[in-house]
């Protein structure tokens, strides 16, 4: 792979698809939970501004929202990929979109408080490339709000406080709890990526990977297909509402993923997407151009 | 019902105004993040009279536009990080409407209702829609200081849609809801015990 591949166009194109427009299920979400709403109340009103403006932000091409999030990069490669070399066709690609506004200044300084000026700084972008039994480079990206991430929870069970032990009814509580607390404060309605099990670290990161599945989608285990359905129904008695306003639109969904763990630990990590629940990703050639563009 | 806020905010606009209700606002506003919040605060001169005034918690995304400014992304940033210095702000400088999102706290509440203040909220995310109902931007201050982000903008706004979040007798919209969903959840929780499945 060369310098003049494609690489770098592609991923510049990712991310202004990602920033400034909705997946189609998403929106689609959105407008079948506007339609839940009664007519004339908070709720509904705030469905019709989220789906005003993501019709602004497509016909403008501008972001979605002013906070552009952490942009979260999910690659999977064929084998003899060279990974650095995306790695670095990803980092311009920021860069370039930075300047061009699709990436607001997003990246601060943790000690001195500065604004890095093109986003790249240390841990971000957020990259995970994995090598995987595909034939052509498969790249997704996420970007998730700050004001979503920080209402994401980790438990540790056997939890006291929730009444919560170390089985599926425990994750349950663990999982309605976080909702509970977020509140509108995440951008309701939201969506919930959940992981089961693994480490603190692998956790969370689990938790996010869960954003990457369909919203119509189910979990592939029946129990977790079960509590997944569940959820979502309690979460609209829970009549927290858009942005926390009151109404049924409290959740978008809720994902959940699993990890092994060891003997003596049992984490459920939950991480807030909020409604801009921005990600889009790409098949693509060896030389960098687009073979196709996922659509869940 | 949708009520109208006109700039200059004078008690006789917020004070018929209750927790829940939608408004449009018109007229001049600034926006005000952490940085200002902190500086006033602190006891900062303010260069811009707040009196009768509206203050924004928004970071906008602004481009140069001939020798003005442009505003293409202004959605709300969460308030409740400025809940240590709103109320000081409320009562020495006069404001009288604060916009911004996911809700403020009690000390907020409190000077709302000592100072005929509302607290109202835009639907956060919609950065394309309250950015179209910025007519204007007539200028900029502390940017120097502070950064684009965090800098105090003179916004003229026309049709800007929120909601009363906090009214000017101190009521906050999401007591009732987040007690509400607390009830919810204690029920849902209960069920699952009385049908031994958990």
């Amino acid at each position: 792979m060369k310098q003049t591949d494609a690489w770098g166009a592609s991923f510049l194109e990712l991310i202004r698809r990602a920033s400034t427009d909705l997946p189609v299920d998403v929106e689609r979400r959105l407008r079948a939970m506007r339609r839940a709403e009664d007519p004339e109340s908070r709720a509904r009103w705030v469905f019709d501004t989220i789906l005003e403006n993501t019709a602004l932000a497509r016909a403008k091409s501008l972001p979605l929202c002013q906070d552009t999030g952490t942009p979260l990069f999910f690659l999977r490669t064929p084998r003899g990929t060279d990974h650095l070399h995306l790695e670095k066709a990803i980092c311009s690609a920021v860069a370039r979109a930075t300047r061009k506004g699709w990436l607001r200044q997003n990246a601060i300084d943790s000690i001195t408080g500065r604004a890095y000026a093109d986003n790249l700084a240390p841990g971000l972008p957020s990259i995970h490339i994995e090598q995987a039994p595909v034939r052509q480079v498969e790249a997704r990206l996420v970007l998730k709000g700050g004001g979503s991430e920080n209402m994401g929870m980790q438990y540790s069970l056997p939890d006291d406080a929730l009444d919560a032990g170390r089985d599926l009814e425990g994750v349950r509580r663990c999982i309605l709890d976080a909702l509970v607390r977020a509140q509108g404060r995440g951008c309701a309605p939201g969506l919930l990526g959940v992981c089961i099990g693994g480490d603190r670290s692998a956790g969370l990161l689990e938790a996010k990977r869960q954003f990457l599945r369909s919203l119509s989608d189910r979990s592939p285990d029946p129990a977790l297909a079960r509590l997944e359905a569940r959820v979502s129904r309690e979460a609209v008695e829970l009549g927290i509402g858009p942005m926390g306003f009151g109404g049924r639109g409290t959740l978008m969904g809720v994902k959940i993923g699993s990890l092994a763990r060891l003997p003596a630990s049992f984490f459920v990590s939950v991480s807030y997407m909020c409604w801009s629940c921005r990600r889009q990703g790409f098949s693509a050639r060896p030389d960098g151009t687009i073979a196709r563009w996922f659509q869940p | 019902m949708i009520h109208r806020l006109t700039y200059p905010f004078t008690r006789e606009q917020t004070e018929p105004l209750q927790a829940g209700d939608g408004v449009r606002v018109f007229g001049l506003i600034y926006t005000g993040r952490d940085r200002l919040h902190k500086y006033l605060f602190e006891g900062g001169a303010c260069p811009v009279p707040l009196a009768d005034g509206g203050l924004y918690h928004c970071g906008p995304v602004m481009i140069r536009e001939g020798a003005g400014w442009r505003a293409v992304a202004a959605g709300p940033t969460t308030s409740i990080r400025e809940e240590p210095f709103m109320a000081r702000i409320l009562r020495e400088h006069g404001v009288r409407v604060v916009i911004g999102k996911g809700g403020m706290g009690t000390a907020t509440a409190k000077a709302c209702a000592e100072t005929g203040s509302v607290y109202l909220e835009a639907v956060g995310g919609a950065a394309q829609v309250l950015a179209s109902c910025i007519v204007r931007v007539r200028g900029v201050r502390f940017e120097s200081e502070f950064g684009s982000a965090e800098a105090l903008w003179e916004l003229e706004v026309a049709d800007f849609p929120a909601l009363v979040s906090i009214d000017a007798r101190g009521v906050n919209l999401h007591h009732r809801i987040e007690h509400a969903s607390q009830r919810a959840l204690a029920r849902l929780l209960a069920n699952e015990k009385k049908d031994g499945r958990g």
